[in-house]
């Protein structure tokens, strides 16, 4: 698809050779794809011919201004974060983000109660960090996996998600879209996994088997405080084991890697997972610095220290590396298939309306 | 069964939040444009103007390339639009350029329709690009976007006003695509000329009401440069490819006998500010402008014309998705009735058919009926006539045995007179 083409000097050269180089000018490869002949209309040509090239034109100022573009729209990133009660998931979203992001944070009712049935909270907030503003919100699903009977509780969840993207779908087909189409879909789900050192539990299967198709979970182990570093590794390989035994792909998922240098980097991640975390909104003196940390009677556990737990590991994942990649997959890949399952969904619900067979409706796609 | 209760607070009430600490985050721009790296972009640029005004020319000296063209010939009957592609690379971006020229623009005598063609090809682009984006299955990340960003317009030289094709071309294409005009060949005109032509032609757009492109103001760092610019519109251009030594530099330039025109010496053209404005600065906005204006006008015209609405007769809103189900049913209920008719029809005209072999049949039949009748006629005619001729035989056959005895009896009596004249004859 992207042809090598020539190379033109950039402005600081200072010798102005011209590169009558082997890398020709390359031909547009102009298919029939691109240049449709049309009846009295449009012919396309290849070019050929050798490169002149002598100072700078200034393509690579697109990069700028693209910088610019993005700072001044500002982001937005929608994290889930599912797990039962107790996990911790409230003071890993406020170490991960250095503030106080949390529900119960915001909702000052002191909802100590576990609720009867499972909610969805979502929180917006507005963050600033050197020039570039981000809409963070937090999805946070209290009451899941602490009921007695737990089965299908990945369904309102599931319907969360769902119901994102539907409503980007609908402001996407409108006639009149808006500039910017909101985007409410869950980008990354973080999946907390009590840390019993054993194997994952029935409920972690079948949820995180169901919800891997629909939106990009990333498996932690919480509070990992309570392992050794055996039993860390143990349960970890234990679970990667059962991931793979049950077909669920976990972010970065194999099947989206797209080149053998994702394939190389991603594979590094996918030997890490599930992170071992531990989280701490307090700071605490640790060799004459203030850091995040857990004091206990027998020492104190640094949450940015990767001798301790991968915390670090899991912050510069989902923030400092992989974010755009996770909005990508999100919008390219999880959306896509959710939009072309419901746009055949009413194909074939109109079909059966009017008796029709469905392969009568093959044709009629718009 | 779990119950599901959403509280949702997003759009009111976000809160403004500091952080206490480095998170990270700022790296996210950073991470976006390495994703584009990694893709790669794409722009382009549509050229209109006279054959030989130098749009060929321009756009070679604004990429620093040589992009083969040839000449095209005075005598086309027809405005034709070529398009090349091209992929370029400048340090680590690398570019995927379409150029768009027209042919034979302004060579025919009557340029009544000059301008359509130009403007189905930007509706082509603008198609294929609505066609992607309705598809079940469609890949928009991948799709070569072909939908035309700047339209580069070339105006003769003339020193006194615009032509009326340049403005009834540009009224035609100024909601289609972003018009930056230029004067070409500008070194054809002396300084204070060109001043009050480039006035003139501004006016002349302003009061025909052609929206040209403006240099977006609203980002800080460049407002104040694309101010500036704004005010120098239509750019008066030269383009060359040659070298020519000044000083002790290789210049591109174009050398007369009376001196050298340099083409990035901003005193003697404004080539470089075209460079400035057209790639290095807002290159990425005209991208913007093109796919949330100019495209977002042509589908909600497209989806309009095609009986899509937003809201219903009741004024709720009806979705896309309802319209066009409702769509499919009336389709589909036409299909079910143009069958039938074409059904009736068919059995109507086997009906004829049918008929029609009936009435060949009957009137065979009655013909044979007819033949038959008249060869029983001549055949008891015939056997009359045969019957008379019987009769006539056997009567004749009658008399020929009567006539036969007669002669008998009379020679037996003449030999009897015969012989008593032969007896008496002798006494």
């Amino acid at each position: 698809f992207w042809l090598h083409s020539n190379c033109l000097e950039p402005r600081n050269s200072p010798a102005l050779n011209p590169l009558y180089s082997s890398s020709a000018m390359s031909e547009a490869v102009v298919p029939d794809a691109m240049v449709s002949p049309a009846v009295g209309g449009l012919h396309g040509e290849k070019a050929g011919g050798p490169a002149v090239d002598f100072s700078y034109v200034g393509i690579d100022a697109i990069l700028e201004q693209m910088r610019r573009k993005a700072m001044k729209q500002g982001f937005e990133l929608n994290i889930m974060v599912v797990g039962q009660s107790g996990l911790g998931k409230s003071t890993l979203m406020n170490t991960l983000f250095k503030s106080k992001v949390s529900r119960k944070s915001v909702l000052a009712t002191a909802q100590e109660k576990i609720p009867k049935t499972i909610e969805i909270k979502s929180i917006s907030h507005d963050i600033e960090e050197k020039g570039v503003r981000m809409k963070l919100t937090v999805i946070d699903t209290p009451g899941f996996g602490d009921q007695i009977n737990n089965e299908n509780c990945w369904q309102p969840i599931m319907k969360f998600i769902n119901d994102q993207y539907e409503a980007y779908l609908q402001e996407e087909i409108n006639i009149n879209r808006k500039k910017r189409i909101p985007d409410s879909r869950v980008h990354c789900c973080i999946y907390f996994i009590p840390p019993t050192g054993h194997c994952l539990r029935p409920l972690d299967v079948e949820f995180m088997r169901r919800l891997s198709k629909v939106v990009n979970i990333v498996p932690v182990i919480a509070k990992a405080d309570t392992l050794t570093l055996e039993e860390r590794d143990f349960f970890k390989k234990k679970i990667r084991e059962e991931l793979r035994a049950n077909g669920i792909d976990v972010y970065p998922q194999k099947e989206f890697d797209e080149d053998a240098e994702d394939r190389m980097i991603n594979e590094k991640i996918r030997e890490m997972i599930p992170f071992a975390v531990v989280g701490s909104d307090q700071e605490y003196q640790v060799n004459g610095r203030r850091l995040l940390g857990r004091k206990t009677k027998w020492g104190t556990i640094e949450v940015e220290n990767i001798a301790h737990c991968e915390f670090a590991y899991l912050r510069d994942l989902l923030i400092r590396t992989h974010m755009q990649n996770i909005k990508d997959i999100t919008s390219s890949i999880h959306y896509e298939m959710y939009r072309v399952r419901r746009l055949n969904e009413n194909n074939t619900v109109m079909a059966h309306a009017n008796g029709i067979p469905e392969h009568h409706l093959a044709a009629h796609e718009m | 069964m779990s119950k599901c209760k959403s509280v949702y607070y997003m759009d009111k009430g976000v809160r403004p939040l500091s952080l206490a600490g480095h998170v990270g985050f700022d790296s996210l721009p950073d991470q976006l444009v390495n994703k584009s790296i990694c893709q790669g972009f794409c722009f382009n640029i549509l050229c209109i103007g006279e054959t030989g005004i130098g749009k060929s020319t321009l756009m070679d000296t604004l990429f620093n390339t040589n992009f083969e063209n040839f000449e095209s010939s005075h005598f086309e009957p027809q405005v034709k639009l070529r398009a090349q592609t091209y992929d370029l690379q400048e340090s680590n971006v690398r570019l995927r350029l379409t150029v768009v020229n027209t042919v034979g623009f302004g060579d025919q005598m009557n340029k009544q329709e000059s301008y359509q063609p130009v403007v189905d090809y930007i509706d082509r682009q603008f198609e294929s690009y609505l066609q992607e984006e309705l598809k079940i299955k469609r890949s928009l990340h991948n799709y070569h976007d072909s939908r035309v960003h700047a339209c580069l317009y070339f105006i003769s030289p003339s020193g006194h006003s615009l032509k009326s094709l340049d403005l009834v071309t540009m009224k035609k294409l100024d909601s289609k695509v972003n018009i930056i005009p230029v004067i070409a060949k500008a070194d054809t005109i002396s300084k204070s000329e060109l001043h009050k032509f480039k006035i003139k032609i501004m006016s002349e757009l302003v009061s025909n009401g052609v929206q040209i492109y403006q240099f977006p103001l609203d980002d800080e760092t460049v407002a104040k440069v694309n101010t500036t610019m704004n005010g120098h519109l239509p750019f008066a251009v030269v383009g060359s490819t040659e070298e020519v030594s000044v000083g002790n530099k290789m210049v591109k330039a174009r050398q007369y006998p009376w001196g050298v025109v340099q083409v990035e010496n901003e005193n003697h053209c404004d080539f470089v500010k075209l460079r400035e404005m057209l790639i290095c600065v807002n290159m990425e906005d005209l991208r913007e402008q093109t796919h949330t204006r100019h495209y977002e006008l042509y589908r909600r015209c497209k989806l309009e014309e095609m009986g899509f609405k937003d809201t219903g007769p009741e004024s709720k809103p009806v979705s896309l998705q309802q319209t066009y189900e409702a769509k499919r049913q009336e389709f589909l209920v036409e299909l079910q009735k143009r069958e039938d008719e074409m059904r009736q029809m068919f059995v109507q005209r086997v009906k004829e058919k049918e008929s029609e072999l009936k009435e060949a049949e009957r009137e065979l039949q009655s013909r044979f009926e007819q033949l038959k009748r008249l060869h029983a006629d001549e055949k008891a005619a015939l056997e009359e006539k045969k019957r008379l001729l019987d009769e006539d035989q056997s009567s004749f056959s009658k008399r020929r045995a009567a006539a036969q005895l007669l002669q008998a009896q009379s020679l037996t009596a003449n030999g009897k007179k015969d012989k008593d004249r032969k007896n008496s004859g002798f006494m």
